[in-house]
């Protein structure tokens, strides 16, 4: 039971590890690598939800009867394009704040800002 | 007649917010502002007189504007009560202008523009209030009240004028929104209705700590009418030039706060209901310790205008006492009061102003021997002295007399002795002044070379007023007859 | 052609964006997108009328009929919250091109407009929809056109607010994506429509219990609920005036519109109010929301933290009428979605004037300005006064209805918080009052001139809705209220 269920095992233990860099790591592309995980988790989740026991492709062919459902992984590929795009953005504003600041640490950073206030 | 009575009514909440549009388009022209606001004060009072001839007659006028949100109507109507309010605002603005004009002008004040049209506005408000057909109407017009003072009471803009505007706006604001509104907006859940009506809008079997409840709230959150402890917001307001205190502080503000009080006690509850609460009897000796107290502070003041201002406090307390005493007497005599105090109060505030302008003194303890100078200011001082103090032969004899009455009938005798000893000690702290000015002459420390009587403006202002006071004691006939029509209609 | 309406609120601002970047001028690109936007807005305002005088509209995108295309549902609720949108997204933009000439670089002009056009489309998309992933895809759209808007602000922290933002909006958008997917698990389906009609059945399961957990946490990060809103203030304050007066407006509404949507019309009434302790949460979130965030409003030195603050704030009065749980409360709340939005952009446009003017929000430096430009720092007192919910201005119309709200349900405590919570209101806007009025200019600032009209007009616009909507309130009330009464009646 807890075994057949292994994939959404590896869902819950990717999303955890995703979360613990966004939170934990200081480093601004550090926690975009932990937002990627994390996205990429809910991605596992929905494709392998899709997947049916013994089923195919959904691909009409002769003698088969079981397909798996192909919607939830049509929405997956939306959803991957969306997160390429969060990435490439928090990336350009990774490059932009270390113009700006000298630095991509946190740390460094809200020092910086605290100074000027 | 060429207007309606209907059309009258709502011009003259409409008139004076018109008029500030004329007032600010004439900012450049004194003359020309000023005249438009005379102008207006006069179309003002006609209209008021008119509508006055109108309720005698018995003839209903009511007004409804447009639903604000579902269900809650903007609308007017004129009752006795609200007529007698009408008509003292409307009539001291009038002189209040006149007197300002003197004021103003020697006082060398700026922006006057903007004072004149705050003005407007402000009485605009109070013709609203007066005429308020329910009590939605009535918080509105409250409000703006007090946001288009706010620029009165700090108009010299200094830090003094800052910190009093702050204490000002804070306390009527905060009272308004936190106990006002919520007494409103619970009276028109647990009722259905926020419509005045003679008896009161709560039905017989109305949980009675439920509406307890309610009164408190409403005693409270109507901070206008200065019920300790949420008076310190009156005497702040006197960083304002002293037109503004006199009609504003005097009548308008705080007229209109003890006004909606007898409007609440009288229309919302009902004196029948009023008499039953288990927090009367709680507020009418808090009503009574403010009017005791206040009178105790004034003594100690000696800034002429703070002395006034606690004055004032004391006689607000008699007016809500009146109106929580659920008799006819008291409501008789609030009403009364209402008209008495004020035409007494803004005379006051008239000499002192007067004696600000003519003699740059604001302490009492500099005020010896100005009668020499000031006969006609001081002489009017003492008048109207009298009339607060409420002996003969001035208005606020009466007034004082029917609120005695009806302690005497709610067989209140702690209140009695309250409202008696309050106003020995009005004697106390109001008539050694004039008495100074008059008798100690020749020991003033003060050089008093070049000191005259006030400007002539002023001067037939304090005039009119004063002889306001002595007619209202000979002839309060019109005034007796509104009031005891409030309880009959 | 009307048939067509719901596709084209959508198509019009999508299609505009990537139109307007061959628009090299800036004058160019700004007429374009207010004629963009205007004709969106026209767009809601039929889509409103339609659905007052005809009920729900159904439109199914490209002709694929409802569980397999995705349809659009517009009924009162989502036709009310499109007009907000569109309407406040056209007259904040009459500023854009005055506004944006000082603070943002010439070259990137266009691309403004772009993302505004961008965020825009995602917002509208947002709320037309009526397929649930459908919403996470618009919402996407609109976060990132939003945080580039944001990274657009002339201070660096510009950029680290833009980021913070980013982290915290995509894990909220992600968490709603695990919500939607556990939803398809138990039902089959994406449609709303079938999402109210099969979730009941299996509503005692721990799955769905998660899915609504994991949307109502990502909906709240996006609302910016106390305390999920730490992101807030700093982007609101670094960022473009104008984009701050947009997404003020606009952006955290939808997100509330998206929470009604999700609690009241997918999962029912019954799962949201009676199986989860949903009430006691989020009363007590929103009371606290409205006490520190205006406390904290209180202490802040510069005027747009300050509202921003207030922001956070206001936001908790609209979830305290939502957990009230009662046909007047969610009458509440969908009136401060509407005014709050009139409020806020009206004041975040005029410190946009007043940035324009003195290139600072600072507190210190709005001394002396009631004097130098008094018809901008009029409209803040304008503003101002709504917000502490003074009678004539809208925000008073919202107070009203949520204290009756409130005490008609018996929760007279919540009724006194709701009013003292106002008067922080008071403290926060009487210290720009007093800054403005009482003091003179500090020394070493030359003279200031009035904001151009470019500003004056649309900030003007605002205030004077504040004002009429607070008269007249026969359109916000009526719209609100039908609104309210559909999602308690047959849900759609």
């Amino acid at each position: 039971m807890i075994l057949g269920l292994y994939n959404y095992w590896v869902v819950v233990v990717l999303m955890m590890i995703g979360l613990y860099i966004v939170i934990a790591h200081g480093n601004l592309i550090k926690k975009i690598v932990g937002l990627t995980i994390f996205q990429t988790a809910v991605f596992i989740f929905y494709i392998s939800m899709a997947k049916v026991d013994g089923a195919t492709a959904p691909v009409l062919a002769e003698g088969i009867s079981q397909y798996s459902n192909p919607l939830p992984h049509v929405l997956i590929l939306t959803a991957i394009v969306v997160g390429i795009a969060t990435v490439a953005l928090g990336l350009a504003l990774a490059v932009r704040i270390n113009e700006a600041y000298g630095s991509i640490e946190e740390e460094s950073i809200q020092n910086q800002d605290n100074q000027e206030c | 007649m060429i207007l309606s009575l209907e059309a009258m009514l709502q011009l003259s909440i409409v008139l004076p917010l018109l008029a500030t549009v004329g007032i600010v388009a004439a900012g450049q022209q004194p003359n020309l502002r000023e005249a438009v606001t005379i102008g207006t004060s006069l179309v003002l009072f006609y209209f008021v007189v008119n509508l006055y001839q109108g309720l005698k007659q018995g003839e209903v006028i009511s007004v409804q504007w447009w639903q604000l949100v579902p269900g809650l109507q903007l609308s007017f109507a004129i009752e006795p009560l609200g007529m007698l309010f009408a008509l003292v605002a409307s009539f001291l603005w009038i002189i209040t202008t006149i007197y300002s004009i003197g004021y103003m002008r020697s006082h060398h004040e700026q922006n006057q523009t903007r004072f004149y049209a705050c003005f407007a506005i402000a009485i605009g408000s109070v013709m609203g209030i007066a005429f308020a057909a329910n009590l939605f109407t009535l918080f509105i017009f409250y409000e703006v009240l007090t946001l288009s003072t706010y620029p009165l009471v700090t108009h010299a803009g200094t830090a003094e004028a800052k910190k009093g505007g702050r204490i000002y706006l804070g306390i009527l604001l905060s009272t308004s929104i936190a106990f006002f509104l919520l007494a409103v907006i619970t009276t028109w859940v647990v009722s259905g209705t926020l419509d005045f009506k003679p008896g009161g809008v709560f039905d017989a079997n109305v949980d009675t700590t439920v509406a307890g409840a309610i009164l408190i709230l409403f005693i409270f959150g109507i901070g206008k009418a200065a019920i300790m402890p949420f008076h310190r917001w009156l005497p702040a307001a006197m960083v304002a030039p002293t037109p503004v205190s006199a009609l504003l502080h005097a009548v308008a503000v705080v007229k209109a706060g003890v006004f909606t009080v007898l409007k609440v006690c009288v229309f919302i509850f009902g004196i029948d209901l009023l008499s039953v609460l288990p927090t009367t009897q709680f507020l009418l000796y808090l009503a009574g310790a403010s009017v005791l107290l206040a009178s105790l502070v004034a003594m100690q003041q000696d800034n002429l205008k703070a002395r006034l201002a606690y004055s004032t406090v004391s006689q607000l307390g008699y007016v809500t006492v009146g109106a929580l005493l659920a008799t006819s007497a008291g409501v008789i005599g609030s009403s009364m009061h209402i008209a008495m105090h004020a035409f007494g109060k803004i005379t006051l505030f008239f000499c002192a102003g007067a004696i600000l302008v003519a003699a740059h003194k604001s302490n009492i303890s500099e005020m010896r021997g100005l009668g020499k100078q000031m006969p006609i200011t001081m002489a009017a001082f003492f008048i109207a002295s009298l009339s607060i103090i409420g002996v003969p032969p001035t208005g606020g004899t009466w007034s004082k007399w029917f609120l005695l009455m009806g302690t005497l009938e709610a067989e209140q005798w702690i209140l009695m002795a309250a409202l008696m000893i309050s106003s020995l000690l009005n004697i106390a702290y109001l008539l050694p002044i004039p008495f100074h000015a008059f008798f100690s002459g020749d020991k003033t420390p003060f050089s008093r070379a070049g000191v005259k009587e006030a400007p002539l403006p002023s001067l037939i202002a304090l005039s009119i007023t004063t002889m306001g006071c002595l007619v209202l004691f000979v002839y309060p006939q019109p005034l007796y007859e509104l009031a005891k029509a409030i309880l009959a209609t | 052609m009307l048939i067509q309406l719901p596709a084209l609120a959508v198509i019009l601002p999508l299609l505009s964006a990537p139109l307007c970047l061959f628009l090299r001028r800036s004058l160019l690109a700004w007429l374009f997108t207010v004629i963009a936007s205007g004709l969106t807005m026209l767009v809601s305002i039929t889509l409103l009328q339609q659905v007052m005088a005809s009920g729900t509209i159904v439109y199914e995108m490209g002709g694929w009929s409802a569980p397999w295309g995705i349809e659009y549902r517009i009924d009162k609720l989502n036709a009310y919250v499109l007009l907000i949108v569109s309407s406040i997204s056209t007259v904040v933009l009459l500023a854009a091109h005055t506004s944006i000439e000082k603070e943002i670089p010439q070259d990137r002009h266009t691309l403004f407009y772009v993302l505004y056009l961008l965020s825009l489309a995602g917002l509208i998309g947002v709320v037309i929809t009526g397929d649930a992933f459908n919403v996470f895809v618009f919402l996407e759209i609109s976060s990132l056109a939003a945080y580039s808007l944001i990274a657009l602000g002339e201070d660096r922290r510009a950029l680290w607010a833009a980021y913070q933002y980013l982290i915290m909006g995509t894990i909220g958008a992600t968490f709603i994506l695990i919500g939607i997917g556990l939803m398809y698990q138990m039902t089959g389906t994406l449609n709303m429509d079938d999402l109210s009609r099969r979730l009941p059945e299996v509503a005692q399961t721990r799955t769905v219990f998660a899915a609504y957990a994991f949307i109502i946490v990502g909906v709240c990060l996006k609302v910016a609920l106390f305390p999920l809103h730490r992101w807030l203030p700093n982007a609101y304050a670094y960022a473009p005036s104008v984009v701050t007066a947009v997404l003020a407006a606009t952006s955290t509404k939808v997100a509330v519109y998206l929470l009604i949507r999700f609690t009241f019309s997918i999962f029912g009434i019954s799962f949201s109010f009676t199986t989860v302790p949903l009430q006691t949460i989020f009363v007590i979130l929103g009371l606290l929301g409205i006490f520190a965030a205006s406390t904290t409003a209180i202490f802040q030195k510069n005027v747009k933290h300050l509202f921003a603050y207030s922001s956070v704030a206001q936001i908790g009065y609209m979830i305290v009428g939502f957990s009230i749980g009662t046909t007047t409360g969610l009458m509440a709340t969908l009136l401060h979605l509407f005014n709050h939005a009139l409020m806020k952009s009206a004041l975040f446009l005029a410190l946009g004037a007043v940035m324009y003017r003195i290139g600072s929000a600072q507190l210190s430096q709005f001394q002396g300005l009631g004097r130098q430009m008094p018809f901008t720092m009029a409209a803040i007192v304008a503003g101002g006064l709504s917000l502490i919910g003074v009678p004539l201005t809208v925000g008073f119309v919202s107070k009203w209805y949520l204290v009756l709200a409130a005490l008609e349900n018996g929760w007279w405590p919540v009724a006194v918080l709701v009013l003292l919570g106002s008067l922080l209101a008071l403290v926060y806007v009487w210290r720009i009052v007093e800054a403005a009025y009482f003091n003179e200019p500090p020394a070493g600032r030359g003279a200031v001139e009035e904001a151009p009209l470019g500003f004056l007009i649309p900030v003007w616009v605002l205030v004077t809705a504040n004002i009429y909507f607070g008269m007249d309130t026969r359109l916000s009330v009526q719209v609100a209220q039908a609104a309210a009464q559909s999602l308690f009646g047959v849900s759609p």
